[in-house]
């Protein structure tokens, strides 16, 4: 599958851009604050219906417009999609495939698959469990959308359950089958978690060993555990075990929701040995047997998004990572970079079709900048927009 | 600019007495300040004696309108006239959440048992639990009235399931029948538009033919 053309109005940084892309590798080049990430964040919205960056959605409208909208033509398995995703300051969100509006958008997560590698993706292996969790979620939920409403129905009784802890206090004593219920719901919903992702973990483990020693040249080896209480018991079981600890908290403190993924190199956990360019490399090769497994499991080959690829990596990793898109295995790729002559002289050894996008600055946005002489980064953005929201 | 629209703007009200009935109306479900204030001058351009009777009826709802002792559904007596019927089947009792779903099965004309109307859902996060609904007489309710059967007729929300499996809980030590009403394909709905959780629910309890029970569209 790959995207063939796009058009943006008024997202982000960019008033309006177009442009048509080679189904296999593109480059965006320009300095930092043009807007390169902006636009591979373009093409991720199309798969899934938001922002891989803001959470909150009216802060992807470029200042001071009153809308965006964001169109692209696929060519998806010999079928055309056209996907157009549009939202107004006051209004509601509208998400079309082919000129018909989705009713829920988890509908649409999966038609258009896609894998973004960015350089804020090494947090996952030094901060809290719930990224590693997303990212064994994301991968699971592309192919199997039953888990992304189970997932949905344990968050919701997961809260309800929370809610009813905090609740309880003298006025108002424990009433064990007001507990029991929501111990019910989520076991039903746990129990179907759980397996698949020790299912997907299990799948995912001999491809991530692969793609690792293809990038590091076969020097170091790495492993991925699925750390989960349910182990041991199920988790009506847990639930009982830690209920007189959960009245005290007054929260859940056992669940698949505290499960974790650890990584190993070389028999030691990565978080406290990895370097900086390992922990790149282990990030690159657990995004592309997401890739491989999404392939698997969809048939549709996922769109790949490279975003700063020079970052951490050196020379060698780069020109094996390189090596390895340009097979035909892989489709459609799109880097970004700051230089405008690194790339594309890596690019000239491979036999592979590439075009180059060279991003400036947009004249327009400077005009309904505050500060004209100001270039704004995506730090400003970010920054204003914590302002708004604050 | 109307005279609704200027005293919207500035804020003044040409008597307190407006103001305050503009505020009592603003407490509606779905009455804005704007609609309120026109409410209350449509009520004031009718008739004195329009507006007596108005709030006569008010003042009587306030006052003499019940909840019913068995059922908790809304009565003028101390139970209601469906409790209350010789014609009902009291050995069938329909939960639900709300009056509006008792009017709802009503207006089907299909239902000849009683009911118990819950007057609510289930929700911690919304801070209702068990005891501020009324479950608690089920039970005894059962025992007294010999009742045969109880039918759950909840929202297919997560919240819904949830009630009614608490209430399962609490009464299925009884000797007592316990159903749901079927969730399925709607009448003269085309099964390509129908959602999947629901069509497939519909293959996997599906029914018996019945030629004539396909005669209702």
């Amino acid at each position: 599958m790959y995207l063939k053309d796009i058009s943006i109005i008024n997202f982000k940084n960019f008033e309006q851009f177009e442009a048509e892309f080679s189904p296999r590798f593109n480059c965006f080049l320009g300095n930092n604050g043009v807007g390169k990430t902006n636009l591979m964040d373009a093409v991720y919205y199309m798969s899934f219906t938001k922002s891989h960056f803001n959470a909150i959605d009216r802060h992807n409208i470029r200042h001071n417009a009153d809308m965006f909208v964001i169109q692209g033509n696929y060519l998806r398995k010999q079928d055309d999609v056209k996907m157009h995703c549009g939202l107004k300051r006051h209004g509601k969100k509208q998400i079309k495939c082919n000129g018909k509006s989705y009713e829920k958008f988890s509908e649409h997560i999966g038609l258009l698959p896609l894998v973004f590698i960015t350089p804020s993706d090494t947090d996952m292996i030094k901060s809290g469990s719930d990224l590693r969790r997303k990212y064994i979620d994301g991968v699971i939920s592309q192919y199997d959308k039953t888990y992304l409403k189970q997932l949905l129905k344990y968050n919701r009784a997961l809260e309800q359950r929370n809610a009813l802890l905090k609740s309880i206090n003298p006025k108002n004593p424990y009433d064990e089958d007001a507990l029991l219920i929501w111990d019910e719901r989520l076991h039903q919903t746990a129990s179907y978690i759980y397996q698949e992702r020790q299912k997907a973990v299990d799948a995912l483990l001999p491809i991530f060993n692969h793609y690792y020693s293809e990038i590091s040249g076969g020097r170091e080896q790495v492993s991925i555990f699925y750390k989960s209480k349910l182990h041991d018991k199920s988790m009506k079981d847990l639930l009982v075990d830690s209920r007189k600890r959960d009245l005290i908290l007054q929260h859940t403190g056992v669940g698949i929701h505290r499960d974790d993924l650890e990584f190993d190199l070389d028999g030691h956990p990565l978080k406290r040995t990895g370097s900086q360019g390992q922990e790149k490399s282990l990030i690159i090769a657990l995004k592309l047997a997401q890739f491989e497994f999404i392939y698997k499991t969809t048939e549709v080959c996922p769109i790949l998004l490279l975003d700063d690829i020079f970052d951490k990596l050196d020379a060698l990793r780069i020109k094996q990572l390189v090596d390895l898109l340009s097979d035909d295995k892989y489709g459609q790729v799109f880097f970004s970079d700051t230089s405008e002559t690194r790339l594309p002289d890596l690019l000239k050894q491979v036999e592979v079709d590439v075009r180059i996008f060279n991003i400036k600055a947009n004249p327009n946005y400077e005009k309904t900048s505050p500060n004209p002489n100001h270039d704004f980064t995506d730090a400003d953005i970010e920054q204003s927009d914590a302002e708004r929201s604050g | 600019m109307a005279l609704d629209d200027t005293i919207m703007e500035t804020g003044n009200y040409p008597s307190a007495l407006l103001e305050k009935a503009v505020n009592e109306f603003n407490k509606l479900p779905g009455i804005g300040k704007r609609t309120a204030l026109r409410l209350v001058l449509h009520l004031l351009k009718q008739e004195a004696s329009e507006l007596e009777n108005f709030s006569s009826i008010l003042h009587e709802l306030g006052n003499n309108i019940r909840f019913c002792e068995k059922c908790n559904n809304i009565s003028d007596e101390k139970i209601c006239n469906i409790c209350a019927s010789n014609k009902r089947d009291q050995q069938v009792i329909c939960i639900v959440e709300s009056v509006r779903d008792v009017m709802a099965i009503e207006a089907t004309g299909q239902y000849k048992g009683v009911y118990q109307v819950l007057g609510g859902i289930i929700s911690p996060m919304d801070g209702i639990g068990p005891n501020d609904l009324h479950i608690n007489n089920l039970p005894e309710r059962i025992q007294n009235d010999n009742v045969k059967e109880i039918i759950m007729a909840l929202p297919t929300t997560m919240e819904g399931d949830t009630t009614a499996f608490y209430i399962y809980r609490k009464i299925s030590k009884l000797d007592v029948k316990i159903s749901s009403i079927a969730r399925g394909i709607a009448i003269g709905d085309e099964l390509q538009y129908a959602d999947e959780i629901t069509l497939g629910r519909s293959i996997l309890n599906r029914i018996s033919f019945n030629f004539n029970a396909n005669e209702d569209y």
